[in-house]
This record gives structure tokens, C-alpha cells and sequence, in this order.
């Protein structure tokens, strides 16, 4: 007996092994970028893993959407210093498609029109791009997953042939970043204001499209966004403060309820407290951002 | 999904840039002279007001100045050229009689098998002669006579006569009248009252003998009430000095028919491309030209539409790309020459790595042409910095009662936009071909499946090559 015992602890270590390989980490460290000599991030530091929710809120103007866009390494951000790495690899020489296959995904704020091009022929295209060979998917094929993954989410089967984003609504265009980011399951998506400009049926929709891939392939997630009431829907882990080019205050579900009732003109003044006691001697004193609240 | 061979073949240097060593059964000393001419009639049987045509258009092509206003020609030898050239003394009706060798030419072209089925029929130039015709019978039983042009003036004078340079007379302009004066092989297309032609007709042209000019005429009647679809693509081998193709096409389309002419050229980066092509549309008639530019060294090509009687209709969809060494000057001429008559120009450029686009066009309304509706639109992308573009549109209205749009654009490719497909794993190279694509599908759109396919490929290749 004790030699079968044996091979059941090597199985369930195995197991153990593949859970492990799963989670994957994004981590910004310490992160300064410029745009034209302008310094928009100013010290940043976030970690997240596969199957967790992060919220960064933050007042219009803060630099919460330069963060994704760096992230996702937009030509026109120029990094200062700090590092951004996946799975422990620095990924600032990374072209975006590189950061893109890797599995990082950008859901935009504001989705580009691209005319003459289809949902369904740039989909598809993205789709094998990043799949080996035997990996991707025939036309046939592939249709069928898009169609089936639009249903999830609503969305109308003519759609697919539509040109990208061209004369689509707001609530459309929002649509269809997660449609993209359902077809190319990345392991972690940057979610810029996805929220905004949809109803409260279309956000109960995306925030369950969300929340499905969360649960089923721990998609690690960043949901970036100055209204709380998407985090109703798709329950955060941890949310962060994020005012003039940094985090100042990380906390749980309590946090984002305090900025519902207050706004962030009273956070921003505990944001600015809670960094002064633990400021770092090298950051610059965060300048008053009233202008920009609510 | 990806097409190897045809990647080979479209990176860099021209893809098709092979000749086989076919005889050729009557070649010609080079340069152009009244004997020349004479050769060319008598070796083809040719009725004497045909001999007389070209005797009388080698005098115009003779006093007539070379085009300055367009792109550089000053590169041109005539008597360099040779303008006369068989590869086969006889008619092939039957694919099993073709040579061999001139199927293998073909499937080093690429040319589909499927393609040959599905066509109705084949007209294939190769050098100055027609190889090979089939026609399908329930065509044939229709009544449509789809020959190349020799056969159809030997079977059809009256036709022929009653039509040739009625569109385009030879005083039209120099390479016209050379034309005429020269011509050798091209289409001959008559559809019978009423006929719908169901399925694209199509012809492939191509340039073998070396400095030999081609010089192909096409005729297309389309017979009041009648449809047709005539496909035209070319590709022609490399050589180090310059080649000339100068074809004209004259179409008249009759009362309540409709003719599309489409045309993909991609002559190889040496030849010199100069090509009048006209139609006339009568009352409640459509004209529609599709016209792409990818190859050759210098294009220019304004595929015209005369509206003759109201209710008539012209369209000139076209693209041009101009790579390393490239002019395209292209655009389309509309003549509004009667009232109630509409038209639509969409023309779409590319340029890069050093390459030049012109878009060149013209717009007339006739003093008694009432209620027209005209619009045009061009768009240029240029690719980078050391690729031009210029718009060059001309207007002439000589009345109030029209409506008449123009809309024109010179752009680069968006950053945005590349970030954006980027950020979802595209290539740099990936999602700029993808972006001159979604660019030129208003052009796409209107083609048969096989062509369009084929030309997104082009597409994703050119791009290839222009990238890092």
C-alpha cells in the first residue's frame, strides 16, 4: 500500500505544479513616464495576478488611462525610469504585439474606427496571429466562436460584419472591446473606462462578460474608472486611489463606497495623508487637483 | 492560409519575372514605319479600310507632339519597340491543343483551374496573338461572339466597322493613334439584345518578347437591354529596358444595358503603360470602370465615360499603388453630355517607398445637360515620407442645374489606429497592410471573390516589403 500512496502524492503535486503555472503577474514598479516632457506617471506601483480585480479609481485628468496605454506600450509615452514586468520578464522593449500574444489586453476608452476592415476578418486575424499553426482556426471555425461569444454578449450576428467600430454607438464600441477581449482570452486586460456611456443594462452585461472570463480562465483585471457603479457588477479585490500620476490609497470594496459617498475631493485629502505618512523621500508633493473632481 | 509561392513571387523584385524561349513565328525588326504597318495588315488578311485606318493613324501618331502635361515619358524609344510579334500561327479552340510550354507560362502565373471552369470563356494574349479562345456553348447559343479581336473583325466586319475608333477616334492622342496604326489581338465582345452574361468574361494579357510593345485593341457592343462583366488582368515578365503596352478599349453600351470592364494591371516595373480607355452609355444605360493600378513603371489611364442620353449612368471605381520607381497617373474623365444623367468617380491611392501617385481627372457638364448628379471622391494615403501624391480634378459646368460633389483626401496611416491593432497582436507590418486594405475595399467590394483575394494578398505582401 505504502507504494501506491506514493503515486497519488506525485499526481496531486503535479496538479499543484499546473495551478501554479497558471497565474500569471503583472507588475508595475515604481513606474515614471512622459508624454512631450510632460511627466504624467509619477511613481506607480501595482501587482496583479491572474483571477484578481483590481479598481483604479481616480478623478478625470490623473493619468489612470496613460497607465493602461503604457502598459500596453503606446509609441507616444516615453518611460523615465521604473519597470513594468510579466511573469517577472521586463516587458519595456516589448512591441505591443509582443505585450499583446504574451496575453495582456487594452480595453480601450475610446475604441479607433477602422473602415473597410470587418469585425469578424480583424478578429480572426488577431486570433491566429498570436496561435501556432495547428492552433488556429479556419474561417468556418472561427465564425462559430465569434458567433456564439456575441450571443454571450448580445450582441446582433450582422455585427461581425460590420467595419471595426465605424459608425458604431458608444454602448457598441464598448461591446465590442469585450467581445475582442472574450475571443482573445488574454490573462490580463487593462479595462480603460469600459463603463462609461453604457446603460445599466449594457454595464450589467459587460460586467457579467467580465466576471465569466474572471471565474472561468482567471483573467486578472484592472478596471479602470471614475464611477463606482460598475463595481456593484464585478466585484473588485482590491481598489486603488489613483490621483496626479500615482496610487495613493489602496484598500478593499470600503474604499470605492467612500469615494461613492464623498467623491474624490475628500479622498484625495486622506490620499494625500495617507502619503505623507508614509511618503518615500523622493516623491514631489502632490499638487491640489480640485479642478478635476467631481 | 498564407501562400508561400506567391509570397516568393510578390517580395521585392517583380514576381513574375520570367520568360520561356517560345519562337516566335514572325518577329520584326524593331522601329515603326509605313512598311511596318503594311506587314502587320497584310500578315492578318485584313480588308483594306482596315489597312487604310492604320495608315491614316500612323500619320497622326506621326504629327502628334508627346504628352508633357502627365507623367515623364521622355524614356520612350519608338524605334526600339518592335510592334509586331506571334508566338502561334494558329487559333487553339480546344484547351488539349494548346502547347504545353504556353501552360506552363500560365501556371506560373497562377491562374486557377477552378477559375477556367468557372469562367465562361478565355481569351489569353500571349505576344501579339490570341492563343487560346473557348467560348461555352450556352454562351454561344445565347448569341454573345467573344473572339479576339482579329477573329472578330475577319467574322464580324460589319460590326467592326460600324464601331472601331467610334469611341475613340485615332486623332485622340498620340498613343491612340499608335495604337490604332499597330494594333494587334485584344477582345472583340458583342452581347445580343437582352442577353444577361452570367458570369464574368475574362482575358490575360501578357508581354514576352522582349522590347516588344503590346498594342492590343478591345471592342465591347452591349445591345439595348443587355448585361455584361468583362475581366481583364495582366502580368508581364521582367526585362532591363523599358517595354510599352498601349491598348485601347472602346465600349459602347445601348440603350438600358449594362457593361462593368475591370481591370487589374500589374505589368512588370519596366513598362511603360499608356492606355485609353472609353464608353459610351446611351439612355438609361450603366457604364461602370474597375480600375487597378499596382504595376508597371508609368500608368496613365482615365477610363472615360461619355453619357450620351439621359438616364445614363458612368462609374469609375479605382485604386492605384505606387511602390519604388512607380508613377501612377490615373483618375477618370465623365461627360455628362446629355440631361438627367449621373455619375460617381471613387478613386483610392497609395504611395510609398519613393513612389508617386497623381490622381487626374475630369468632369464636364454640357450646357443642355440638365438635373446631373455627379460626385467625386479621392483619397490618398501616403505611406511615408519620401512617396507624393497630387490631386489634379478638373471641372468644367456649363450649367446651373446640376449637383455635383468632390471630396478629396491625402492622409498617412493613423498612429492610433496602429496602436490599436497592435495592442491586439497585429504586426507593425500586419496592421499597416490591414489598414490600406479596409483603405481600398470600397474598390475590393466590387470585385469577383478570387480577385479580391488576390489582391488583399498583393496587399499584405507589398506591405511586407515596406516595412523595417
Amino acid at each position: 500500500m505504502p507504494q501506491n500512496r506514493k503515486r497519488i502524492d506525485v499526481e496531486t503535486k503535479t496538479m499543484a505544479i499546473k495551478l501554479t503555472q497558471e497565474t500569471h503577474t503583472m507588475q508595475v514598479k515604481d513606474l515614471y513616464a512622459s508624454v512631450q516632457g510632460k511627466a504624467v506617471l509619477k511613481g506607480v506601483n501595482l501587482t496583479i495576478k491572474s483571477g484578481e480585480v483590481h479598481a483604479l479609481m481616480g478623478p478625470n485628468g490623473s493619468g489612470k488611462s496613460t497607465l493602461s496605454a503604457v502598459i500596453l506600450g503606446h509609441p507616444s509615452y516615453t518611460i523615465e525610469s521604473g519597470d513594468i514586468l510579466f511573469n517577472g520578464d521586463s516587458i519595456l522593449q516589448w512591441t505591443p504585439e509582443q505585450r499583446a500574444k504574451a496575453g495582456l489586453f487594452l480595453a480601450f476608452q475610446y475604441p479607433v474606427e477602422v473602415p473597410g476592415v470587418s469585425v469578424a476578418n480583424f478578429l480572426r486575424t488577431a486570433y491566429n496571429e498570436s496561435r501556432p499553426k495547428e492552433r488556429q482556426l479556419s474561417v468556418m471555425k472561427f465564425n462559430a466562436l465569434l458567433e456564439q461569444e456575441m450571443k454571450t454578449l448580445h450582441m446582433p450576428p450582422a455585427m461581425a460584419e460590420r467595419y471595426l467600430n465605424d459608425g458604431f454607438s458608444g454602448g457598441e464600441k464598448k461591446r465590442g472591446e469585450i467581445l475582442q477581449m472574450a475571443i482573445l482570452s488574454p490573462k490580463i486586460a487593462l479595462m480603460d473606462e469600459t463603463d462609461s456611456g453604457l446603460d445599466v443594462d449594457a454595464l450589467r452585461i459587460v460586467a457579467d462578460g467580465c466576471a465569466q472570463l474572471v471565474k472561468k480562465s482567471r483573467l486578472g483585471v484592472l478596471l479602470v474608472t471614475h464611477y463606482p457603479r460598475i463595481l456593484h457588477y464585478l466585484k473588485p479585490d482590491h481598489v486603488h486611489l489613483f490621483v496626479d500620476g500615482k496610487i495613493v490609497q489602496s484598500g478593499g470594496m470600503d474604499l470605492a463606497e467612500q469615494v461613492e459617498k464623498t467623491g474624490y475631493g475628500s479622498l484625495e485629502k486622506t490620499g494625500a495623508k495617507a502619503m505623507s505618512t508614509k511618503a518615500k523621500p523622493n516623491t514631489t508633493p502632490t499638487p491640489p487637483h480640485r479642478e478635476a473632481c467631481l | 492560409m498564407e501562400n508561400v509561392q506567391l509570397k516568393q513571387k510578390l517580395s521585392g523584385e517583380y514576381q513574375f519575372g520570367f520568360h520561356d524561349d517560345i519562337d516566335n513565328v514572325f518577329e520584326f525588326k524593331k522601329g515603326l514605319n509605313e512598311k511596318v504597318v503594311r506587314q502587320i495588315s497584310k500578315i492578318k488578311k485584313e480588308p483594306e479600310w482596315m489597312l487604310q485606318k492604320r495608315l491614316e493613324a500612323l500619320n497622326i501618331f506621326y504629327s502628334k507632339p508627346m504628352p508633357k502635361w502627365g507623367a515623364d515619358l521622355g524614356h520612350i524609344d519608338f524605334d526600339d519597340i518592335i510592334y509586331y510579334a506571334s508566338a502561334t500561327k494558329k487559333q487553339y479552340g480546344n484547351w488539349d491543343d494548346v502547347p504545353q510550354k504556353l501552360k506552363d507560362t500560365f501556371e506560373k502565373l497562377g491562374i486557377p483551374e477552378a477559375e477556367r471552369k468557372f469562367l465562361a470563356g478565355v481569351g489569353s494574349q500571349y505576344d501579339s496573338e490570341v492563343i487560346y479562345h473557348k467560348l461555352r456553348e450556352d454562351l454561344e447559343k445565347q448569341g454573345v461572339v467573344f473572339l479576339d479581336m482579329d477573329s472578330g473583325l475577319r467574322e464580324h466586319e460589319d460590326i467592326v466597322r460600324k464601331y472601331f475608333g467610334s469611341v475613340i477616334p485615332s486623332g485622340d492622342n498620340k498613343f491612340a493613334a499608335l495604337n490604332t496604326a499597330v494594333w494587334s489581338g485584344g477582345s472583340f465582345l458583342y452581347v445580343p439584345k437582352g442577353v444577361h452574361v452570367e458570369v464574368p468574361l475574362q482575358a490575360y494579357f501578357r508581354i514576352n518578347t522582349k522590347n516588344m510593345g503590346q498594342f492590343e485593341r478591345t471592342l465591347i457592343i452591349a445591345e439595348p437591354g443587355s448585361s455584361v462583366h468583362y475581366q481583364e488582368g495582366c502580368s508581364a515578365p521582367v526585362y532591363t529596358t523599358d517595354a510599352l503596352h498601349s491598348a485601347v478599349v472602346e465600349i459602347i453600351a445601348l440603350e438600358g444595358s449594362r457593361v462593368q470592364y475591370t481591370t487589374i494591371q500589374n505589368w512588370s516595373n519596366d513598362v511603360y503603360n499608356l492606355v485609353t480607355k472609353r464608353a459610351k452609355a446611351y439612355k438609361d444605360a450603366t457604364m461602370f470602370w474597375l480600375d487597378g493600378n499596382i504595376g508597371s513603371r508609368v500608368t496613365m489611364k482615365y477610363p472615360a465615360v461619355l453619357l450620351m442620353e439621359p438616364g445614363a449612368r458612368g462609374e469609375v471605381v479605382s485604386v492605384a499603388i505606387a511602390g519604388k520607381g512607380q508613377h501612377q497617373d490615373a483618375g477618370a474623365k465623365i461627360f455628362h453630355l446629355a440631361p438627367n444623367t449621373s455619375s460617381l468617380i471613387t478613386s483610392k491611392s497609395i504611395s510609398k517607398d519613393g513612389g508617386r501617385t497623381t490622381y487626374r481627372g475630369k468632369v464636364y457638364v454640357a450646357p443642355y445637360a440638365f438635373n446631373v448628379k455627379c460626385n467625386v471622391e479621392c483619397d490618398a494615403l501616403i505611406l511615408d515620407e519620401q512617396s507624393a501624391s497630387d490631386t489634379v480634378p478638373y471641372m468644367e459646368i456649363q450649367n446651373d442645374d446640376v449637383s455635383i460633389s468632390h471630396e478629396a483626401s491625402v492622409s498617412k496611416l493613423d498612429s492610433e489606429k496602429l496602436f490599436y491593432l497592435q495592442s491586439r497582436g497585429l504586426s507593425e507590418q500586419k496592421a499597416k497592410a490591414m489598414l490600406v486594405q479596409g483603405f481600398i475595399e470600397p474598390f475590393v467590394k466590387q470585385l469577383p471573390m478570387e480577385y479580391a483575394v488576390e489582391l488583399n494578398r498583393l496587399v499584405d505582401m507589398e506591405m511586407e516589403g515596406s516595412v523595417g
